[in-house]
């Protein structure tokens, strides 16, 4: 028996099973009860559990992360929301400071379950810091774990795992994909684990590499590149600390070409180490260099232009051409 | 009209405001004053004086009040042998407590076991007080951890370093506590508030002025706790601070007093208060205790730099232990014997510390691995199993001991 969902559909399930499953569970945020969430990813979970379980936070992103830590202390679960990528800076030293690091401080003594949910990425026509995508910033910090879901029976499996996962997950949405494209979701299946990457497509000729937003826009290049008789392998990495390298590496010792798509910066981006950890394990494998495609190195720009700084289906079969060519 | 301003006149550069907008600041916050001010709550006086107040009057036992001397006589001893040891190269740094002894004391024994700190890396009087063996304290200046003990052990978290962030973890687990059903109850066994310690210059940090926007709006079971020590590093109050401390919490919709914080016993009664006040579900508090850094920053601070010695002599008079001393003297509360003892108690406590702080061992450097994540990543397996091998490539004389 399967449901057709969105994105923010099996976000919104997959919240309330979750607090259905363990009365720990709380949902932190600006405008997450009544309203639902700016982007009604917590729609109708305040009428259902509460108002001491569905937080409407002042409007202070430290404060509200700093509280989850108290109450991760105190035992609690806390999965907070930040409204926008952006919006998450003010929280940055908690998170960097306090919840990565307060497992490690106290010898393994003080757990941080704790679950940072940020939509991410472009593509919405926002006005400035609504677009970002700071996973880099979080990934190399020690002590969180990263992962980007992609469609909607991920987000449905994948918070629920973030949320009983006993370490702090920066759980990244991509917004643009929230009400975009519906799937099935069963929900008697055995999900995939949360820290896992995926073959999405099956390909021969190069490896080409996405999480979040640009699954979708690796996909469709993929389908673009058989039209023209090219053999694309997508991986969606869906976790991005820890890195699951292992079915990355068997891919591009059986292709031996690699690309990256992101739309964060490409600079000291998510590209920037995989393409590392695939050069140092597969190096005698490779057939041209690990290409990144990704947004360029400016602030993101005012959306009239945003789909120039986004990688998009045309930049990205550049790309695959490229390494197919060199 | 002109402006007056509290406890200090405004600097050259900014121009003094009128009076259009809004009330005269002397007359909602009082008049300028260095002293304390008339608001300060105080039970004894430097002098030893016992003195009473209308609202924070507190019954003393004999036992109680030499309980608190010996705890800032031991409190001091552990800052003088830590200082020692510093200098001495067997830590690599401390943060001295000397002359706030009875504010930490005085907010460390009103606390009930069920209740939980949230300290600095200041306090040494409060871990005391919760039962926090000395040499965990030792241990985190020296570098073979970050702070070894379980806070939920002690009802004491880690020293955080990070100035303020500690108040919204205290205000955070105090709005545990409410969904616990442990505030207000009525029961005084399990009625529960947190403490959260702070300095006057952490009161400038955005996470302490979040942390009472919060702690107000879901009325938190919290005692914000001010140690007003005059300095943060070699800047002074009025650097953060244009008002008397205490006087913000108004604005934040909560109380807030000044308690005498070299005044073990108004310390107490204050912080006893409040505290009483968080458990039964009636909100945060702001409890600023008026005190002095008589020490330095840390080991590593010249003081010399930034403050008039005539002002650490002054505040020499108001010393926290002398004071008590002269009051247990005066009235035969203590007797000659009971300060011999204290005395060689303390001798023994500090060759305790001395030796027991050199005798800490190093931490195993492949420890670092396993503890980044409740549960393990390969990455960092793999990591630490590349470094050990990479240790072990090394001759046995030269290989680093873990």
């Amino acid at each position: 028996m399967s449901t057709k969902i969105t994105l923010a559909k099996g976000l919104n399930m997959g919240l309330r099973q979750a607090m259905e499953d363990d009365p720990k569970v709380l949902v932190m945020g600006e405008d997450v009860g009544k309203l639902g969430g700016v982007f009604r990813i917590t729609d109708g979970l305040q009428k259902d559990f509460g108002e001491d379980r569905v937080i409407d936070s002042p409007l202070a992103e430290s404060g509200i992360v700093g509280t989850a830590v108290g109450l991760a202390l105190r035992g609690y679960r806390p999965v907070v929301e930040i409204q926008f990528d952006g919006f998450v800076y003010p929280a940055y030293d908690q998170i960097v400071c306090q919840v990565a690091k307060m497992h490690f401080r106290s010898r393994g003594r003080s757990t941080m379950p704790m679950v940072i949910r940020i939509p991410f990425g472009g593509g919405i026509g926002a006005v400035e810091h609504h677009s970002e995508s700071p996973e880099a910033q979080f990934a190399h910090t020690p002590g969180l774990k990263v992962v980007a879901c992609s469609n909607p029976v991920d987000g449905y499996w994948m918070i629920q795992q973030a949320i009983a996962c006993d370490d702090p997950v920066i759980f990244l949405e991509p917004k643009r994909q929230y009400h975009a494209d519906k799937a099935d979701l069963d929900e008697s299946a055995t999900p995939a684990p949360l820290f896992a990457s995926r073959v999405v497509r099956p390909g021969t000729d190069v490896t080409l590499l996405a999480y979040g937003p640009t699954v979708k826009t690796a996909m469709r290049a993929a389908e673009a590149a058989a039209t023209e008789g090219r053999s694309v392998e997508v991986i969606d990495l869906r976790t991005l600390s820890p890195l699951d390298m292992a079915p990355v590496f068997d891919s591009v010792r059986r292709t031996g070409r690699a690309v990256v798509c992101h739309e964060a910066h490409v600079n000291l981006g998510m590209g920037a180490e995989l393409s590392a950890r695939i050069t140092e394990e597969c190096f005698y494998s490779l057939e041209s260099p690990v290409l990144r495609v990704g947004g360029f190195d400016t602030p993101y720009p005012a959306s009239r232009i945003e789909e120039d700084f986004l990688p998009d289906l045309d930049r990205v079969l550049d790309a695959v051409d490229r390494s197919l060519d060199f | 009209m002109s402006q007056p301003v509290p406890q200090t006149d405004p600097p050259a550069d900014r121009p003094e405001q009128g009076a259009a907008f809004g009330p005269d600041l002397a007359e909602v916050f009082g008049p300028s004053q260095t002293d304390g001010g008339p608001e300060l709550v105080q039970l004894l006086t430097p002098e030893g004086e016992r003195v009473h107040h209308p609202e924070f009057d507190l019954d003393f036992s004999e036992e109680q009040l030499r309980g608190f001397y010996r705890d800032m006589v031991l409190t001091r001893r552990l800052d003088v042998e830590a200082t020692a040891l510093q200098r001495h190269g067997e830590l690599g740094i401390w943060a001295q407590l000397l002359g706030q002894e009875a504010a930490q004391i005085g907010a460390g024994r009103a606390l009930r076991k069920q209740d939980h700190v949230f300290p600095t890396y200041r306090e040494h009087g409060v871990a005391w007080c919760r039962g926090i063996d000395p040499l965990r304290l030792l241990g985190l200046f020296r570098g073979v951890d970050h702070g070894d003990w379980d806070p939920e052990d002690y009802g004491f978290g880690l020293y955080t370093i990070v100035i303020g962030a500690q108040t919204l973890h205290a205000t955070g687990y105090a709005m545990g506590m409410q969904r616990d059903g442990v505030v207000g109850t009525g029961d005084a066994d399990r009625d529960a508030a947190v403490i959260a310690h702070f300095g006057d210059g952490a009161s400038s940090q955005g996470d302490v002025n979040e942390s009472f926007i919060f702690a107000a709006s879901y009325n938190a079971p919290v005692v914000f706790f001010c140690q007003n020590n005059q300095w943060a590093i070699s800047e002074p109050i009025e650097r953060q601070s244009r008002i008397p401390l205490y006087q913000r919490a108004l604005g934040f919709g909560f109380p807030g007093v000044r308690v005498d914080g070299n005044d073990v016993l108004a310390t107490y009664a204050v912080t006893q208060a409040a505290l009483q006040r968080a458990r039964d579900g009636q909100g945060p508090t702001f409890v600023e205790a008026y005190t002095y850094r008589m020490g330095a920053h840390t080991t590593t601070d010249d003081p010399t730099r930034y403050r008039l010695s005539a002002d650490v002599e002054s505040w020499k008079l108001k010393d926290p232990i002398a004071r008590l001393e002269a009051y247990l003297k005066r009235n035969g509360f203590a007797d000659a014997a009971f300060f011999e003892a204290l005395d060689d108690e303390a001798e023994q406590f500090g060759a305790t510390l001395r030796e027991g702080c050199k005798a800490l061992p190093d931490p195993s450097p492949l420890a670092m691995f396993d503890q980044v994540y409740a549960e393990q990543t390969e990455e960092l397996v793999a990591q630490r199993d590349g470094y050990a091998a990479y240790l072990d490539s090394f001759e046995p004389e030269t290989e680093v001991a873990r």
